[in-house]
């Protein structure tokens, strides 16, 4: 791809991010600051790529150790994500509980 | 030397697709029933491009990539159950040094080994383009790392909350910051590995001294900011490697950051460069202690509460900062129950910035089970204060501050704020006279007829207003 065309993708997805991002309800502003930490390790692709190629140690063990950041985020934002959503419930019918 | 493989056309479309899972993700959190469905695809979105990158890779290491997800999934999820909900704002900042932390690191790898990268130029040099991505990459996933390092340690109580202020530092960050700037300027013409680890180091002490004058109560704008930085870091690295997954997940995060920062600073009327600039909150001491004579006010127990709470028709909740820190939340429920029982309309009235993150107290109040039909936000409740009897306030201070909109010399003047006088009973659960909030202004809430004021901590005030309810 050239840069023109991955610039383009950027650009169009800083719009839809503003357009998606403004439609949050914020009652769920904490759990959007959770997952969107838990996406933002995509990153882990480039550590993934660092630590499978051959030609340089020093960089097989820094994309390891990325790996290993971005695995802690990814499995644990998620995580939590869900754990907060699952506490979001609607009003029950009065007596239960 | 390898040079950039034809891209296999079905991995693009798999990491467009899991783009698009992504964005999905933060639909879904227009709406709390809809928000459980979104963050799964979420994870579908994330196992499609690792299971993408694994295949389309030769791996010459499976087995220690293996161990390394793994040792990161079972600090990850251990940590995710772990956690107390009220500590969220901590591991948020906790989780976004990660990032930081990691989109240096790949950073590093990349330089360090360009041609697994495909970003080698048959000059055998890294591509110009290459070059500035990667310096900007490094540098905003350094400032990350440090900024929310310094976050962290001051929600989680290991540094003072107050802003700590060196002499002549805007001088020395708008240095600091030029001197990066133009050392990323200058690695496209040198590649040499002093620039680039120049780059690195600076980035991490800007990171540093830009969030260590930034006191406690600005603590949402800076926590949001560095959720931006860490979706341009993702974004710049995915520049690097072409990468339409990451690149649409950085604008996503950016833009998701920049807009609550913006919201932030909007509930607060503080403009963002203030925000940044730091030091607010710090001369307390000075504002605060305008030498006003002691002024009237008036006592109440719990008994008080619970009768005047046990006779209204209507009760609005206000929470604060105070109630996470003292864990009332769950008695708070307890007292909304008890008082439905009775008959009473029970409801709750949340701040933008109460706490310490965007949605905090949201979080806490679903965490206790209430549910989040009678949770409110500002401008959709703030009309009903004078109809309402009681607006019992627990934790919170400067949000409901009504010199906000009188008082053209506060410091909070012109922040929107809850009207909670409006209420024919205002119950304030405080812990002591002597503290302010922190702002650093007294509070005229405090000193009004129709104000009772429960001094103590908040959730052993609330349990003893709940036994004496029964």
């Amino acid at each position: 791809m050239d840069f023109i065309s991955i610039l383009s993708i950027f650009v169009m997805a800083c719009f839809v991010g503003y357009y998606v991002v403004w439609s949050v309800t914020p009652a769920l502003h904490t759990p959007l600051m959770a997952v969107t930490n838990a996406i933002s390790s995509v990153i882990i692709v480039g550590a993934l790529i660092a630590s499978a190629a051959e030609g340089s140690v020093w960089s097989k063990w820094l994309g390891l150790l990325a790996v290993v950041l971005a695995s802690v985020n990814i499995f644990g934002g998620f995580a939590v994500t869900q754990r907060m959503l699952a506490m979001y419930k609607k009003k029950e019918r009065p007596v239960a509980k | 030397m390898e040079h950039t493989a034809p891209v296999n056309p079905w991995v693009a479309l798999a990491y467009l697709v899991a783009g698009v899972c992504f964005i999905l993700a933060l639909r879904g959190l227009s709406s709390p029933a809809t928000a459980q469905r979104g963050n799964r695809l979420g994870m579908i979105g994330m196992a499609l491009a690792v299971g993408t990158t694994l295949f389309a890779h030769h791996l010459a290491s499976p087995f220690e990539i293996g161990v390394a997800m793994a040792i990161g999934a079972a600090i990850g999820i251990v940590t995710a159950r772990r956690i107390a909900m009220t500590d969220m704002p901590q591991l948020v900042a906790a989780f976004h040094s990660l990032v930081g932390m990691a989109a240096v690191l790949v950073a590093a790898a990349a330089y360090l080994n360009p041609g697994a990268f495909g970003i080698l130029g048959d000059d055998g040099q890294i591509l110009t383009v290459s070059r500035i991505e990667m310096g900007l990459g490094i540098a905003i996933g350094a400032i990350t790392f440090s900024g929310s390092v310094i976050a962290f340690l001051k929600l989680n109580g290991n540094m003072s909350g107050k802003p700590i202020m060196l002499p002549g530092r805007h001088v020395i960050n708008i240095a600091v910051l030029a001197a990066i700037l133009g050392l990323v300027g200058y690695f496209t013409q040198d590649q040499s590995a002093w620039v680039f680890w120049t780059i690195t180091a600076l980035s991490f002490v800007i990171g540093f001294l830009l969030i260590v004058p930034i006191g406690g109560a600005d603590m949402p704008v800076v926590v949001s900011m560095l959720n931006s930085y860490s979706g341009w870091a993702a974004a710049a690295m995915g520049f690097t490697l072409h990468n339409s997954a990451m690149i649409i997940t950085g604008a996503l995060v950016g833009s998701s950051g920049a807009i609550l920062s913006y919201i932030m600073c909007k509930a607060m009327n503080r403009s963002f460069i203030s925000v940044i600039a730091g030091g607010f909150g710090g001369d307390s001491a000075a504002a605060g202690g305008e030498a006003k004579e002691q002024r009237p006010w008036k006592r109440g127990s719990a008994d008080d509460a619970a009768f005047l709470l046990g006779q209204a028709e209507q009760v609005i909740i206000v929470p604060g900062y105070g109630m996470a820190v003292s864990q009332a939340q769950h008695a708070l429920r307890e007292m909304g129950d008890k008082l439905k029982e009775h008959g009473v309309r029970v409801k709750y009235a949340i701040h933008p910035v109460a706490g310490r993150m965007p949605g905090h107290m949201n979080v806490l109040l679903a965490e206790a089970n209430v549910p989040y039909d009678d949770v409110f936000e500002l401008e959709d409740i703030n009309s009903e204060f004078s109809q309402t009897d009681i607006a019992f306030v627990i934790g919170a201070n400067d949000v409901t501050n009504p010199a906000a909109k009188t008082d053209k010399t506060s410091p909070i003047y012109g922040m929107p704020v809850l009207d909670v006088e409006k209420a024919k009973t205002v119950l304030f659960i405080k812990r002591s006279m002597g503290g302010v909030g922190y702002a650093g202004v007294d509070n005229d809430v405090f000193y009004m007829d129709n104000t009772m004021m429960l001094l103590g901590d908040a959730k052993k005030m609330v349990e003893e207003i709940v036994k004496s309810l029964d």
